[in-house]
């Protein structure tokens, strides 16, 4: 990623995020896309919620068998003609790379949407040493030329209107006609076909990600709906995956099942258009396909999540389900988090990859409402690995001084029940005298946070330990 | 060490596990030869007619196009006229295979058919599938010699053929089928299942076809 972590600053990001309108307007379109598209999807077929449990055990055998499923991996690849790669890190992995292209004696690389390597920062490892990627999903395009990072892990460029891509496709294919109308969506879209068949055609390594790696056949998986991943793989005379090392499932007919979730919960599809399995370099009397075929695995933190807390975060297949249904996403989108995985799934998983003392706010972007484990294709508990989270961030004193001092405050009053009944009798009778006739309160003390944006509702009654003890278990 | 064993051996210490356990290898073994299925959904699993009626259908689901045709001699005529009813150039580009190569294309003398991979310039591609799935509508294309890829991904309009009697439920039953044809583990270099044309939702969310693949595609069902 080309702007570093910001997580850091996330009450600042949010902050500056709801006062910038075009932002929400387009974010706003993910409910009648997104979610609505899943609805349907889902509720059309009768066997889901089966399929989550079925995806869920084959990714949670597979975690417990991960070194094994490795090693056959790599052997059938190896059998196929092609290369593996083991990187331990970000780094390992960038220089992998950049050796491989060095040494296909490459100039131009042409890339498929991949959050792994917005993840490793290949991008700008690769310009640093001179070769300049082209990305070519349209929506990594469109925020490669405006130096950004996706703001979402299927959907990277829904912060930005089609005035603003029309603006920077102008300002950067300045040898088209610069009266063109470029109004309507189409319009944008046949330009970039255009401009990127060129970078197809020349390119002399492709680099994809993968969706699945197949430990029976050997084969990578790239699930897409724009046919760039596939142009970007069998054009050129190298063809480089990066994928992290829990994307290894066992069989074809785990694809099957983990496949018919993907795109369900994704976009609303019942399948994605292109499902591609490539399996080594291209074959004796093969007209087309790439000639090396080079698998990087990718470790950067993962194999330390297995047998903890956040083992289950493993099974992620980045649909971004969670992300589209959660509220806090919704009202700010995906660059305040400043992390490169946004959402609820980012904001477990980035602690594990950066290390919590560079993204100690995440686990509190959350209201745990729990839509996201509600809508999870692998039944991941995200509330509950937040609140792991939230409690790590707590034992190593990463937890703002205020909080902490409001935390040991209410520790000290919950550990001592007569004063805690007579402190809430006390708050609720105060908050009562303070609230105006209509029941609302406009500011109270020590919580501004709150009522800066809206009232709080006025205590009305007794607590709720009075009225229990009044009523009894009746 | 290399970074391999490093990996491999995180993961094994962060696993708890060790060398010497026999039952987990014996459990990946097992599951990599017997291939157990999953859930598999009920919606494709249909008598023939009744098979090929949901593949047709979710094939327009797609946004693609699909016309049924009695006998593998009709496909050249069938090529004419999806050119002739959307204005294009009588030509196409197809691979060597027999399923293709064999058929009566003399009979369609306005029709230019070259042959091999596309390099960019071809407006049409023909393919021969060697399955399609009802349960999604989707095309199942693998390499070979006689097989190129490019040409599912390069023309603007991709037309492909279906023989009926290779319409499968399920994505499982096309597997069975892969492993009968080239070897239990094996593949051919490349496997495309297509389910539409080419589309993108990058910009404001909006649907369009036609992004880096075929703007469209046509499906003729043989049979």
């Amino acid at each position: 990623m080309s702007g570093g972590l910001t997580s850091l600053s996330f009450p600042k990001n949010a902050h500056a995020a709801l006062a910038n309108p075009p932002l929400l307007k387009a974010i706003a379109h993910i409910e009648e896309t997104l979610v609505s598209g899943r609805r349907r999807a889902t509720e059309a077929l009768p066997e889901f919620e089966a399929l989550r449990d079925a995806g869920r055990d084959i990714k949670a055998h597979t975690l417990a068998h991960l070194d094994l499923y490795l090693e056959a991996f790599e052997r059938k690849v190896m059998e196929a003609g092609g290369f593996v790669h083991w990187a331990a890190d970000a780094a390992d992995a960038n220089r992998i790379i950049l050796d491989i292209c060095q040494k296909a004696g490459a100039r131009r690389v042409t890339k498929g949407k991949s959050m792994i390597t917005e993840e490793v920062g290949l991008n700008a490892y690769l310009q640093a040493n001179g070769i300049a990627p082209v990305e070519t999903d349209l929506g990594e395009y469109i925020i490669q030329l405006r130096g950004e990072t996706p703001s979402h892990i299927i959907a990277p460029a829904v912060h930005v209107n089609k005035e603003q891509v029309a603006a920077d496709f102008r300002r950067v294919h300045t040898d088209l006609d610069p009266k063109r109308n470029l109004e309507e969506p189409t319009s944008l879209l046949a330009e970039a076909r255009g401009v990127l068949r060129e970078s197809f055609l020349s390119a002399d390594v492709g680099i994809t990600g993968a969706n699945f790696l197949v430990a029976e056949t050997g084969s990578t998986v790239i699930v897409t709906n724009e046919g760039n991943g596939d142009l970007t793989q069998i054009l050129p005379k190298t063809h480089i995956v990066l994928a992290s090392i829990e994307k290894v499932v066992p069989t074809l007919e785990d694809v099957a099942t983990i496949m018919r979730l993907l795109a369900r919960s994704a976009t609303g599809q019942e399948m994605s258009v292109y499902t591609t399995f490539s399996t080594g370099p291209r074959r004796p009397g093969d007209p087309d396909g790439p000639e090396a075929f080079h698998v990087v695995l990718l470790d950067n933190g993962r194999s330390a999540m297995l047998g903890s807390e956040f083992e289950d975060m493993l099974r992620c297949i980045r649909c971004g389900a969670c992300i589209n249904h959660c509220p806090v996403y919704r009202s700010i989108g995906g660059h305040a988090y400043g992390s490169v995985y946004p959402g609820p799934m980012g904001s477990v998983l980035t602690p594990s990859l950066q290390g919590l003392e560079k993204s100690a706010h995440l686990a509190n972007a959350s209201t745990l409402c729990g839509r996201c484990e509600s809508v999870c294709p692998m039944r991941i508990p995200l509330p509950k690995m937040l609140r792991h989270w939230r409690e790590k961030e707590f034992e190593r004193h990463l937890t703002p001084k205020k909080a902490r001092f409001g935390l040991a405050a209410w520790r000290f009053l919950a550990t001592r029940p007569r004063l805690y009944g007579l402190a809430t009798r006390f708050g609720a009778w105060g908050l009562a005298r303070l609230a105006g006739r209509d029941g609302a309160l406009r500011q109270v003390p020590l919580a501004g946070g709150w009522t800066r944006w809206r009232d709080l509702p006025a205590p009305e009654g007794g607590t709720f330990r009075t009225e229990w003890a009044k009523r009894g278990r009746k | 060490m290399s970074s391999r064993d490093a990996i491999l051996g995180r993961i094994r210490r962060s696993l708890g596990v060790s060398d010497s356990d026999a039952t987990r290898p014996a459990a990946v073994r097992h599951r990599l030869a017997e291939t157990p299925v999953n859930v598999v959904p009920a919606r494709g699993q249909l008598p023939d007619a009744e098979r090929i009626d949901l593949f047709v259908r979710k094939v327009g689901e797609v946004f693609a196009t699909v016309v049924r045709l009695e006998g593998r001699d009709d496909i050249p005529a069938a090529v004419a006229a999806y050119l002739r009813d959307r204005n294009l150039p009588q030509a196409i580009r197809r691979g060597d295979d027999p399923r293709l190569a064999d058929l009566p294309w003399e009979r369609e003398a306005q029709l230019a058919v070259a042959t091999g991979p596309s390099e960019g310039r071809d407006l049409v591609g023909l393919s021969h599938a060697d399955a399609g799935v009802a349960e999604t509508g989707t095309v199942v294309l693998t390499s070979g010699p006689d097989n190129p890829t490019t040409l599912n991904f390069l023309p603007d309009h991709h037309i492909v053929v279906v023989d009926a009697s290779t319409v499968a439920g399920d994505y499982e039953t096309v597997w069975a089928d892969l492993r009968r044809r080239f070897g239990a583990g094996l593949m051919p270099r490349t496997v495309n299942l297509v389910t539409g044309p080419s589309r993108s939702a990058d910009i404001e969310e909006t649907l369009l076809l036609g992004a880096h693949g075929p703007r469209s595609l046509h499906i003729l069902v043989v049979g």
